[in-house]
């Protein structure tokens, strides 16, 4: 009886508190993985972006000095004592952060998380910066763009049990009729080892003498072949394509071995989740399976089963914008 | 004997011979000889650090460590050109070198002085450097467009129609096998591994030669790191991994024995061919990737089991009664 008195007059207060910070600026927390990062700080740039953009709200940019769950807990605990409006979290672990942010919660603060999950429990939202569908779609684009004529490309994967990978590829082959002349000859797989995928790239290039694009959905992959291609004299014939970093792939841009790659863009990723925070902070949404959020310039997200969303196709990285990005991630 | 071991190494040579022209019927550029050369080329690492790791395995001991002291060894080298972009390419070798042979050094002194056995030791100090390499990076990779130009350019440029990585195998190979057939120390290593306790007698220092081993195993291991991170321009913390068993493995082709005293420098290297020509032709020859895995595991078993073979005639029946006995 008293617990629950006790319960009701924090719930007063809370409501109290909130209810003239909300007449102010909303305050929106951005929990990273770790202060420092490059991928983070441009994504705290995105977020920044989207407050100028909404007017009236506040970004937090915040998270541990190293990457522990600990640390992020720490961290949201003394956000939930400011009494911020909502917290958008990348996690460090999916499950234990839940408690917390369980916490969080019921004191009235959104949470969302992206980028890197929380356990359905742990959050209202969850942003996920593409989806499989958009991915696969994307590295055959990649490909394709740079092949108006036709022509024929070739996978160079992770291993044959690399579960991203096989789902990407398999996407891939679905939308491979929206292509018409490209064909893919080959799949090959490199083990996410350069010296082994290096091999795998030269072995393609012997076999198929036509080849016009190798796409690698895999980062070590990718940089792998592009080295291959300039070192068997074949950048400008064959198009190194698929996901990579823009640091490890500065040096292939600049080579020419690759036109263009793919990766998700975390200025796009920080917009986006603060607007889907403030969306739901404002009520404007509600986190519930087919719920259709807006998420300003880039667009409208829908949550699916299980209140999560694909953000947006990746982001293309070619020579006009590589030198930005290669310092960031 | 040396007729034994020429025609074994003869066996080999018929082997991949056999296996290249197999090859050929399914992909006939195969055999072109820019394409062998760069096979061989491809190949030059793992000759280099099989030549070390038959001599420490000829001393009855085992080197784990080979690939992880190749990725510690290769990050500081990038590390270094990262730091001292002008820096020629004669001082990170030397560096390369040294740096190795100090690692190979750790493992010599803990398997001499504290007598640890070999293959505890350098498993040990296999993750104790992938471990170093993820402190001095924080498991960040070093990147093409950061090294200079001429650090990764070095293995590439060619003399005489072939690449200085190439090369590099050969000029290994040919001091591997003058130090081996007509030092001191390259006689005492064949002594230890053959019978220590009458290399012992004959004022040969196991303990000392062993290390030796160890150290000429490391410093050769150095040398891949650069030659490795400056040709697939790029470092980070996964390098060659599980590269230790594929070394092993040329050697076991090759015709060292496990047990110690017995193999040759040029069993070694057509070992590592063998292990070259199957990972080269593999991708070629359009064998499903899911078979590939198999395929070079049963070749490898061949390789030992012909091996194996011819090697058992060798025993001599001292006791005709026991034997009939049995």
């Amino acid at each position: 009886m008293k617990l629950a008195k006790f319960m009701t007059s924090v719930a007063v207060a809370a409501g109290l508190f909130a209810g003239p910070a909300a007449a102010e600026d909303m305050r929106i927390a951005l929990v990273v993985k770790a202060l420092g990062i490059g991928f983070f700080e441009a994504a705290a740039e995105g977020a920044n972006e989207a407050a100028e953009e909404l007017g009236g709200v506040e970004i937090i940019y915040t998270g541990p000095t190293d990457t522990t769950a600990e640390g992020q807990i720490e961290v949201i605990n003394s956000l939930i004592a400011q009494n911020v409006d909502a917290i958008a979290v990348s996690s460090n672990d999916t499950d234990a952060l839940v408690p917390t942010l369980k916490k969080a919660m019921q004191r009235g603060i959104t949470v969302v998380s992206w980028d890197s999950g929380v356990a359905e429990d742990g959050r209202q939202a969850h942003l996920n910066p593409s989806s499989n569908a958009l991915i696969g779609n994307m590295i055959i684009k990649l490909a394709a763009d740079h092949l108006p004529d036709g022509g024929e490309v070739a996978v160079l994967s992770a291993t044959t049990t690399s579960t991203n990978q096989n789902i990407w590829i398999d996407e891939m082959n679905k939308v491979m009729g929206d292509y018409p002349g490209i064909e893919v000859v080959s799949t090959v797989y490199g083990d996410d080892l350069a010296d082994k995928s290096y091999r795998e790239a030269t072995g393609l290039m012997q076999s198929h003498p036509e080849l016009d694009a190798i796409i690698a959905p895999t980062s070590v992959g990718i940089v792998a072949a592009a080295q291959a291609v300039a070192d068997a004299g074949k950048i400008g014939q064959v198009n190194v394509t698929g996901l990579g970093l823009p640091s490890e792939m500065a040096g292939a841009i600049e080579s020419g071995a690759s036109k263009s790659f793919a990766i998700w863009n975390p200025i796009d990723l920080g917009y986006s989740a603060t607007m889907l925070a403030h969306q739901l902070a404002t009520e404007a949404a509600t986190a519930e399976p087919g719920a259709e959020i807006s998420i300003g310039r880039m667009g409208t997200i829908t949550l699916d089963e299980t209140n999560s969303a694909a953000m947006a196709d990746p982001f293309v990285y070619d020579s006009s914008n590589i030198d930005a990005f290669k310092d960031i991630f | 004997m040396i007729a034994h071991l020429k025609s074994r190494e003869a066996l080999l040579m018929g082997a991949i011979i056999v296996l290249v022209s197999l090859v050929a019927t399914r992909f006939p550029g195969f055999v072109t000889p820019s394409n062998l050369v760069a096979v061989f080329t491809d190949t030059s690492p793992l000759m280099i650090l099989a030549i070390g790791q038959m001599v420490v395995i000829l001393t009855r001991c085992i080197d784990l460590s080979v690939a992880a002291n190749l990725a510690l060894t290769g990050m500081v080298c990038a590390m270094i050109n990262v730091a001292m972009p002008d820096l020629p390419v004669g001082v990170i070798l030397v560096v390369s070198l040294v740096m190795g042979a100090f690692l190979g050094a750790i493992n010599g002194i803990l398997v001499w002085k504290l007598d640890i056995p070999p293959i505890v030791v350098t498993l040990g100090t296999m993750t104790i450097f992938r471990g170093i390499i993820f402190l001095l990076t924080e498991g960040k990779w070093i990147n093409a467009h950061e090294m200079s130009a001429h650090f990764t350019a070095f293995p590439r440029a060619t003399i005489l129609g072939m690449p200085i990585l190439g090369w590099f195998g050969i000029v290994v190979a040919l001091i591997a096998v003058v130090a081996m057939a007509r030092t001191k120390l390259g006689r005492s290593m064949y002594a230890v591994g053959g019978n220590p306790h009458a290399a012992v007698y004959t004022g040969i220092n196991v303990g000392r030669t062993q290390f030796y081993a160890f150290v000429i195993s490391g410093m050769l291991a150095g040398l891949a790191g650069y030659l490795w991170i400056a040709r697939y321009a790029v470092a980070y913390v996964d390098i060659a991994a599980g590269f230790e068993l594929e070394v092993v493995a040329a050697c076991v082709i090759g015709g060292v024995s496990i047990a110690g005293g017995a193999g040759t420098i040029i069993g070694t290297l057509l070992g590592a061919l063998f292990l070259g020509v199957v990972k080269n032709a593999l991708p070629v020859v359009d064998i499903s990737p899911f078979w590939q895995l198999a395929i070079s595991g049963a070749a490898i078993i061949i390789a030992v089991a012909f091996n194996a073979q011819s090697g058992r005639s060798k025993g001599r029946v001292i006791l005709k009664s026991a034997e009939h006995a049995q």
